[in-house]
């Protein structure tokens, strides 16, 4: 069993996203380490792209502020090479980065995702018609391609994706793009209904930010929670303010903390 | 099935929520456009005669003639409904939307043409109708924000990024994929996921569809050369498409040179737009094609004094002609271009936009051997609302031209 698929074991789990080197590639570090102290069981890292076209204002900022930064694709795997992060890591950047990446297209980018620690990787610009490469070259070293199922995915295309996916299947709860939202959609109920008699994790991201909504997605079937720009939104919030990175930090693991309670896992990562 | 790609260009790389969309369009595309169905291009024809103005006249340039010693025969597109060929795609769309049910249209611009045409095409056909345009084009482009809304469309700012056309067409898909349901997204040029790219290139391909008739009734035979801009290239491909079978006729596309593609990059930012002459094959906004980008694959900021030809990629069909050598990628750089703003205006009266410029200005800097005795260009938009950005920079690059010297001097 992959890493990823292994994460959902115990029971549902928490998935936050934040993008790396938004501010810098040291808070980072750290902030990916507070958000597995508050119980995250995989964390998905955003490398960015300078045109995001999934992604919502919030990640938008974080992404440009990443990349003036400074930060490229190699910095982002030496990133993660130093972070010996202790739950599986899935990658979420876009096709041109995994094509332009390394001497050879798409094969360099997998295998240095491997090399450092990555089991998973989505590309939201990248369905499964134009997926064949990456999806053979994914599977031969062992790594998740994960896809998105929108609201608008009817059947005939969710079981096209099904034959292709691995790790968890990535349920969009709204249309539109990345973004905080205070109630669930009802199209999540849908699109986790579609998926009912699929054998693989459920996680339902787009617009979760608080324990609510992370309770009532458990309870309409899904196996895990994605949050993004509720942690991106902090993160920059911390930032503005000057407020310390170790505060951030808690803060953090405070709200991944709330959203495992939602989730009711109630199994939190109480390693130090 | 039909194939979605050129080569190995072209393709959907879009987010799945829009997929079904694209779907949905690519059927469209096949019964309405490919197979005439309830008589959609008939429709069609018979609306850019009745409104559009079509056909647009193929006029023999006399004192250009005498000037370069060739036969010079500009394609009018500048006296289609709205000054510009994008008529012919935004028309083509919003039709192509009211047979599929959809009430609402989006579309991105960048010199305010494609918008200008798309407000006017919905408002014609009765749809409501939002652009997307960069902050900095909206700056330097005011007369077209001014017509849109005119016409009765809303024009969203863009303030991200650089605010020119890849922020407005990001904006736009974000819209989208929002509105799939009720809206369609009539994008500008032959960019973008299939069937984008062959759908535009088809609507415009009336260009060279009556070019190529009109030149053999006006001389007995074809040209030597087709000359047209190239930004994201929907004139280009419409000015080409019913030559590429001819091989004895050149197909030149001529793109923003800019400051120079040899002008050293600054950071994120090129000083040019000649993605088909220097790009690299990459993904962008749907397709795989050539792209301004870094060796990590960031897309770069392109530059051209010209709005409408300001953009990092191209379309994925004229990255496979050119690859295959049947599209000649040139390069005009910004002042050439601004003389040849001049040149037309004095020579042959006529003001061209500063896209067509650069295929005007391929005339005076051209490569040898490539243009022949008898040559088209296509005369792809006037140019009205170019006067404040020319008058700006010939000042700025010191140009020496008689009629701004006396604008200058007030008379």
């Amino acid at each position: 069993m992959s890493l990823i698929k292994n994460a959902f074991s115990d029971g549902p789990i928490l998935i936050p996203y934040i993008t790396a080197g938004d501010p810098d590639q040291e808070a980072t570090v750290e902030y990916v380490a507070a958000l597995v102290r508050g119980g995250a069981k995989i964390i998905e890292l955003g490398l960015p792209f300078s045109e995001p076209i999934a992604d919502g204002p919030i990640i938008q900022e974080a992404i440009n502020r990443a990349l003036e930064a400074g930060m490229t694709p190699r910095k982002f795997f030496e990133l993660v090479s130093m972070m010996d992060c202790e739950v599986p890591i899935v990658v979420m950047t876009y096709y041109n980065i995994v094509h332009q990446y390394g001497e050879i297209p798409i094969e360099s980018f997998v295998s240095d995702s491997v090399k450092c620690g990555i089991s998973g990787m989505i590309i939201p610009d990248l369905p499964v018609e134009e997926a064949d490469l990456l999806l053979k070259i994914c599977n031969e070293n062992g790594v998740d391609l994960i896809f998105i199922i929108a609201p608008t995915t009817r059947e005939q295309r969710i079981e096209k994706i099904m034959e292709k996916i691995s790790g968890f299947v990535y349920v969009q709860a709204r249309l539109g793009t990345t973004g905080v939202h205070k109630d669930v959609s009802q199209t999540t109920y849908e699109s986790l209904d579609r998926l009912r008699e699929y054998n693989i994790p459920k996680a339902v991201g787009f617009g979760v930010s608080n324990a609510d909504q992370a309770a009532e997605i458990i309870e309409s079937g899904a196996d895990g929670v994605i949050a993004g720009s509720v942690f991106v939104d902090m993160i920059d919030k911390g930032r503005m303010e000057g407020v310390r990175r170790e505060d951030t930090g808690r803060l953090l693991e405070e709200k991944a903390r709330e959203l495992v309670r939602g989730i009711g896992g109630g199994t939190e990562n109480n390693k130090p | 099935m039909n194939s979605t790609k050129f080569g190995k260009y072209g393709g959907q790389y879009v987010p799945e929520v829009l997929m079904p969309a694209i779907s949905e369009l690519t059927s469209a595309y096949e019964n309405y456009v490919k197979n005439n169905k309830d008589g959609f291009m008939d429709d069609f024809f018979d609306r850019l005669r009745d409104f559009g103005g079509r056909p647009t006249p193929l006029y023999k340039a006399e004192r250009l003639s005498e000037r370069y010693g060739r036969e010079i025969y500009l394609k009018r597109e500048d006296l289609l409904h709205g000054g510009a060929h994008k008529l012919n795609n935004a028309l083509g769309q919003c039709l192509l939307a009211k047979y599929m049910g959809k009430d609402r249209i989006i579309a991105e611009t960048g010199a305010g043409q494609h918008g200008t045409a798309t407000a006017m095409a919905a408002s014609y056909l009765g749809l409501d109708c939002e652009i997307y345009m960069g902050k900095k084009d909206i700056n330097r482009q005011r007369p077209n924000v001014f017509r849109m809304e005119i016409n009765g469309a809303k024009v969203n700012p863009v303030e991200r990024g650089s605010g020119t056309l890849k922020e407005a067409i990001n904006e736009t898909l974000r819209d989208w994929s929002k509105s799939v349901d009720t809206t369609h997204y009539v994008i500008g040029s032959v960019v973008g996921p299939h069937p984008f790219p062959k759908m535009v290139r088809d609507f415009q391909a009336i260009i060279s569809q009556e070019a190529r008739e009109q030149i053999q009734v006006e001389i007995g035979r074809l040209p030597d050369s087709v000359v047209a801009c190239a930004g994201g290239g929907s004139n280009a491909m419409g000015a080409f498409y019913n030559f590429l079978q001819d091989e004895q006729v050149n197909l030149i596309a001529v793109e923003a040179g800019g400051k120079g593609i040899e002008a050293e990059s600054e950071g994120k930012i090129a000083h040019h737009s000649a993605s088909l002459t220097i790009g690299k094959e990459g993904v962008l906004h749907g397709a795989r094609t050539k792209i301004l980008q870094d060796a990590d694959g960031q897309i770069v900021e392109s530059h051209s004094i010209s709005a409408g030809l300001d953009y990092a990629g191209v379309g994925p069909e004229l990255a496979y002609l050119v690859d295959e050598g049947r599209v000649i990628p040139r390069i005009v750089r910004d002042e050439n271009a601004i003389e040849a703003f001049f040149l037309l205006s004095e020579m042959e009266g006529i003001i061209p936009a500063l896209e067509t410029s650069h295929a005007i200005g391929y005339l005076e800097n051209h490569v040898e051997g490539d243009l022949g005795e008898i040559v088209i260009v296509n005369l792809s938009g006037r140019g009205d609302k170019d006067v404040e950005t020319v008058i700006e920079e010939s000042h700025r690059l010191g140009l020496k031209n008689q009629t701004m010297d006396r604008i200058k001097k007030g008379i």
